[in-house]
């Protein structure tokens, strides 16, 4: 399955562009889009356990996603 | 209640002016606004980028969930993004309250978790020509702040 995932400010920025389809398995969990992110060129640059929202929620390492979803990978947040 | 992410100036009067109501003896109005030096490098301009809908999600939440804590609270916020000039409003909260302690508390409580949780980000234009994002500061790392 394609997931699409949604970068943003300094990761956007070392990755090349606000977003990424990833190729998955089916059954792929929140820990195994960030193994995969980690693995694009300059993926380094995204630290090891980031933050991840599936459909906009902070979402746990075992929680399963699916190719509808929107998930987006959260650098450390600095509003305020 | 009220809560956006906004792309235009930050209107802290109509703020105010919107949680005024006779019943509430107390409003606390946070203004936070953008510093000319953050860890001792001067600082010339800011732009604040929002992951749009998930903010207005999480925003939302934070005011709900001190609703339910001070159930006689009423709370607006806007949170800016953009590019901002030193000085500009990047965040205001209005927490009203019949009483002082609590519109003080309400207003402490939205603001502190917003900047745990609400995913925005800001990349500071330094004097030197140099722009970052800002992923933690020395405040922060000392234990002032933290991140989820």
């Amino acid at each position: 399955m394609t997931v699409r995932v949604l970068l943003f400010a300094s990761y956007a920025d070392a990755l090349g562009g606000p977003e990424v389809l990833l190729d998955l398995p089916a059954g792929a969990r929140v820990s195994d889009v960030r193994a995969r992110v980690r693995s694009l060129a300059n993926g380094k640059r995204v630290p090891e356990r980031p933050l991840v929202a599936v459909n906009q929620r902070y979402a746990s390492d075992d929680q399963v996603v699916s190719a509808s979803d929107e998930v987006a990978i959260i650098p450390p947040v600095a509003g305020g | 209640m009220r809560t956006a992410v906004v792309f235009r100036p930050i209107d802290t009067a109509a703020l105010f002016a919107e949680v005024s109501d006779t019943r509430h003896g107390a409003t606390v109005l946070f203004v936070g606004t953008v510093r000319d030096v953050n860890d001792g490098e001067p600082v010339t301009g800011l732009d604040y980028s929002a992951y749009g809908a998930m903010a207005e999600r999480e925003l939302r939440t934070i005011v709900e969930e001190a609703l339910v804590r001070w159930p006689a609270a009423d709370v607006v916020m806007e949170h800016r993004v953009g590019a901002l000039a030193l000085g500009d409003v990047s965040v205001a909260i209005a927490a009203a309250h019949p009483h002082r302690d609590e519109a003080f508390e309400a207003a402490r409580y939205v603001i502190e978790e917003l900047k745990k949780r609400a995913p925005i980000w800001k990349r500071e234009h330094y004097a030197s020509g140099r722009a970052e994002w800002v992923e933690q500061t020395t405040r922060e790392k000392s234990g002032a702040g933290a991140r989820p």
